[in-house]
């Protein structure tokens, strides 16, 4: 077979030895733009899993690669003065430029011809001449900028500014260094690659970046900002250049990775951001997979598709958490109240790849000094040592009430006592309606006449009982009342059973359902009469928590979003109109609700629509909430509108209670399909959330419980 | 788990008689289900047709659509559609129903598919009238919309294929969207494979010809074609694990001994 392949980078090298290997008859040519010494970039990191791979496919190289490597177990983070380091982290890293020698030698030891210094100008004339032609010419590949609407290309921008130096100061461990200026956050990747050089990576947000002037110095103006920054550090070490410029990362997708007999290869197929270390593994791995592949087949066409269907879901969740991690580091300085072993335990658990549970198995130290903290801030003292809970069953303080741990359960149908039985430090009621005309359907329970408030005492005195905390989420459903019991489905209209609904507009929630009344003055003071009597019935009910009802589109969050609020009076109009009629609910609520009791708001902090509130809306309204009184925000996301694009996977509302938490500086709680008390130990402990509502049935506390 | 199995309705020469004759053997054999798939611009037969057919020379085995393109008919049609073979079957239909993935199929229907995935909220909402018979609804696709939308209004979710893997993060995001609905219990979770045991060649090209306007997509679907016993045996295991309670076989090869070969492998 003729396979020619575009650039000598690790991937396309690496293709061309298991090529020739595989088949000495095969014809491969690998073409490079520059020369074989030309260096750019300073070391690469592989992990353990990516080493056994290249153990097997190729032992030789494997062996001089490994030979020359630095190795290290550990993260250090410098963070306000204190160097917190976890152990556990299997890394090892090799020169850029040590790693091609290796891999161009083998090549010409198996003769694999190597063209160094061809511009390739016209990739189809390419493919004609040879049975395959593989672009593996890197991030701004020609070959896919060539057949861009075949191959489906995509190329974005991705995270922060950053700029790739090396240094002569040798670490002994992955070290993140984060240093506040007067600008913004800056932050650092280093590792060591050899005996005498680290890699030296320094990022920060576009918008600091500009602030400190970034944007209009040279080369030599970024070394001496950057040397001064990281002074303390660099402990005397100078940074090194090597064309070290500021960029953008750019990640790279591609909806088909082959066209005709043209095959993507690397970081020309898929790129992912560098603070998660994987574009040369991933390279690497690809040039396995494709060599493999073209054996097993043997046909290139079969070849491609394989090769294909192997390597994208793989890609594809390294992308995910490349684009969590890079999300993490823009949004890094948010995260500077966090305490140094918090701030820590967030920033290694930041895309999902490493949880509490599997810290607990790499760095059990680590975690014990974790989980300790944990209780300890928790409670204000120290846990005596033998008795330090997971932090999913550390209680949390919020104003004068003390919950007993972190774990949240929804009630059915009121039974606050089943709920409570798993171990939940709070149960929830489902919604309870402050008018009988709020209800969402005919059995929803209320809490509008005082014998309601008998109907409760019971459920709340078991929930005591079962230890727990008892809590009620009050609302009105607005213009999603008047539906049929959510067996069949929700929001399916009672027709002529139902009653008249009210709502902030006029506007029907499916087409098929009735109109609501726009509620006018006199129905706006009903409204806020209702839930201050219905707020003094919960707490004579002996409710401990509240929950003020702002979300999926019931009515007060009807009035929030600018998709079902079109009025004209104050109430309606910008933020701050439509944000009025809320509060002054919550006003009248916090007047009336006992001070050593929990007042909490359920907040719709994005309504993941066209035109609706983002997640920076929901901050800030986060923020009104609780200088109106509320003192726990429930981050709840969509069903404002019917018809919306929600985002539904496991924990799909953790990054989103993570930002509420951080840039509100509030506490919050946080459901979203958890399932596991792993989840919950890790959002609690990295500070993403406080409490997290875990879904009935299906909690590993159940399984505790039962078995 | 359940397993079911395709009727060739979109398997080009498949004639009335085969068709026929694979409802009846697939009703004798160890499948749950009967079901169809729906498309307007290929030679294949009508969904709600093959399946009023299959119901009258079969007794036990459940139909299902796998999925029906709802927009491409009203709201009033699809109700009168379905409910018919409903009626005609006694009662066995499982109806699914998505956007589709092909424009031409709305261009030739002269329906907007701008709009499609409302329109098809809006047939679900009409289905679920309370003044009509009852029906098990599944909603299929792949969007956040989607997941919504099934959770809304359905009874459960039709994947639409691919490793077990990627079952079950489908099915994690169905019970995401379930639970943040209010839903009380749990969405069904139907899953789909295609295989063809006789003739797998032909099997293939056909998925190529199928998905042809998917362009190189085509060909990963052709790849996960399900040639061997083997490879079923571990399609259906994956699908069990994944938490899948039933499992549509499809045909990719129209030859009657195709449903015998299968229900060996599965029996």
């Amino acid at each position: 077979m003729r396979i020619t392949v575009v650039g000598a980078g690790p991937a396309g090298l690496y293709l061309g030895i298991l090529l020739k290997k595989a088949d000495a008859a095969h014809e491969v040519t690998i073409l490079e733009r520059n020369a074989p010494d030309a260096t750019f970039g300073w070391g690469v990191v592989f992990s353990e899993e990516t080493l056994g791979a290249l153990r097997d496919a190729d032992f030789p190289t494997y062996l001089e690669i490994t030979d020359t490597f630095a190795r290290w177990d550990s993260v250090d983070i410098r963070y306000r003065d204190r160097l917190l380091r976890s152990r556990g982290h299997t890394f090892s890293a090799i020169a850029r430029t040590r790693l091609l020698n290796i891999l161009q030698r083998r090549c010409l030891e198996l003769g694999v011809t190597l063209r160094f210094g061809v511009e390739v100008d016209d990739p189809a004339a390419l493919a004609a001449e040879a049975d395959l032609l593989v672009a593996a010419d890197g991030v701004n590949s020609m070959v896919r900028r060539a057949h861009e609407a075949e191959f489906g290309s995509n190329v974005t921008p991705q995270g922060c500014k950053y700029v790739w130096f090396g240094t002569d100061l040798v670490l002994d461990a992955f070290t993140f260094v984060f240093r506040q200026t007067e600008h913004g956050l800056f932050q650092v990747h280093s590792y060591p690659f050899d005996e005498n050089t680290s890699t030296f990576i320094v990022e920060c947000p576009e918008a600091t970046w500009r602030r400190a002037g970034l944007d209009a110095v040279d080369e030599r103006g970024s070394i001496g900002f950057c040397e001064a920054l990281f002074a303390e550090d660099l402990a005397g070490h100078r940074l090194l250049s090597n064309r070290s410029t500021w960029l953008s990362f750019p990640r790279v997708r591609n909806s088909s990775w082959h066209h005709g007999n043209i095959v993507l290869l690397g970081d020309a197929a898929h790129t992912a951001h560098f603070s998660i270390g994987s574009g040369t593994k991933l390279a690497m791995e690809d040039a396995v997979s494709l060599a493999n592949s073209l054996v097993r087949h043997g046909n290139v066409a079969a070849a491609l598709v394989d090769y294909e269907l192997e390597r994208q879901p793989v890609v594809e969740r390294f992308q995910q958490a490349a684009g969590d991690s890079a999300g993490y580091f823009e949004r890094v300085g948010a995260y500077t109240r966090l305490g140094p072993i918090q701030f820590a335990f967030n920033l290694l658990t930041r895309s999902g790849r490493i949880s509490h549970a599997n810290l607990a198995v790499r760095d059990p130290e680590f975690v014990r000094v974790l989980d300790t903290w944990f209780t300890d801030d928790a409670l204000g003292r120290p846990p005596l040592p033998a008795l330090t809970p997971p932090p999913a069953f550390a209680p949390l303080r919020i104003g004068n009430l003390v919950l007993p741990n972190r774990i949240v359960r929804a009630a059915r149908d009121g039974d606050l006592s089943s709920a409570a039985r798993g171990g939940a430090g709070l149960v929830l009621t489902g919604l309870v309606t402050v008018s009988q005309d709020g209800r969402t359907e005919p059995d929803c329970p209320t809490l509008c006449a005082d014998r309601d408030v008998e109907r409760w005492r019971g459920p709340v005195a078991e929930a005591h009982a079962a230890g727990a905390l008892a809590g009620v989420r009050l609302g009105h459903a607005g213009r999603r009342g008047a539906a049929r019991p959510a067996r069949h489905g929700v929001d399916l209209p009672l027709g002529a059973d139902g009653w008249p609904l009210l709502a902030a507009s006029a506007l029907p929630y499916l087409s098929r359902s009735a109109v609501p009344k726009e509620a006018d003055a006199d129905d706006l003071a009903r409204l806020r009469a209702d839930f201050a009597s219905a707020a003094a019935r919960a707490a004579e009910a002996g409710f401990d928590v509240l929950e003020l009802d702002l979300a999926h589109g019931h009515l007060l969050a009807g009035f929030l979003s600018p998709l079902t609020n079109r009025r004209e009076d104050e109430y309606g109009g910008d933020a701050a109109g439509r944000l009025r009629f809320p509060i002054e609910v919550l006003r009248e609520v916090r007047a009336v609700w006992p001070s050593d009791r929990l007042l909490a708001v359920r907040l719709t902090v994005t309504d993941w629509a066209r035109g609706g509130l983002t997640v920076s809306d929901g901050v800030a309204v986060a923020r009104e909430l609780m200088a109106a009184g509320a003192e726990l925000i429930h981050v709840e996301a969509g069903q404002t509108v019917a018809e919306s694009r929600p985002q539904y996977r496991r924990g799909f509302l953790t990054g989103l209670s993570d930002r509420v938490r951080a840039q509100a500086a509030v506490p919050t709680l946080v459901g979203g399909y958890l399932t596991t008390q792993d989840e919950v130990n890790t959002i609690v402990a990295a500070g993403r959330g406080d409490l997290c509502l875990v879904e009935l049935a299906e909690t590993d506390l159940d399984r505790a419980a039962v078995g | 788990m359940l397993v079911g199995i395709g009727l060739p309705n979109t398997t080009p020469g498949a004639d009335g008689a085969l068709l026929l004759d694979w409802a009846r053997r697939a009703d004798a054999g160890p499948f749950s289900t009967l079901a169809v798939l729906d498309r307007l611009v290929y030679d294949s037969v009508e969904p709600f047709t093959a399946l009023a057919a299959a119901a009258a020379v079969t007794s036990r085995i459940g139909l299902a659509t796998m999925i029906a393109i709802g927009p491409l008919r009203s709201a009033a049609l699809l109700a009168k559609q379905a409910e018919s073979v409903q009626t005609i079957s006694s009662g066995r239909l499982t109806l699914g129903l998505g956007v589709g993935a092909r424009l031409d199929d709305y261009e030739a229907a002269e329906v907007s598919h701008r709009d499609r995935g409302a329109r098809l909220s809006d047939q679900l909402a009409h289905l679920r009238d309370p003044a009509r018979p009852p029906l098990e609804l599944l909603v299929g696709g792949g969007s956040g919309a989607t997941f919504a939308r099934m959770a809304r209004y359905a009874d459960g979710y039709a994947h639409g294929g691919g490793p077990p893997r990627a079952f079950a993060s489908a099915a994690a995001r169905a019970s995401a969207a379930w639970h943040d609905l209010g839903r009380p219990g749990r969405p069904l979770l139907w899953g789909q494979g295609y295989f063809g045991l006789g003739d797998p060649d032909r099997g293939t090209a056909y998925l190529r010809d199928y998905y042809d306007f998917l362009g190189p997509f085509a060909d990963r679907i052709a790849a996960g074609n399900l040639t061997t016993g083997h490879a079923i045996r571990d399609y259906v295991r994956g699908y069990a694990a994944a938490g899948c309670d039933v499992l549509i076989l499809l045909p990719t090869v129209s030859d009657l001994a195709e449903v015998d070969r299968l229900a060996e492998v599965i029996g």
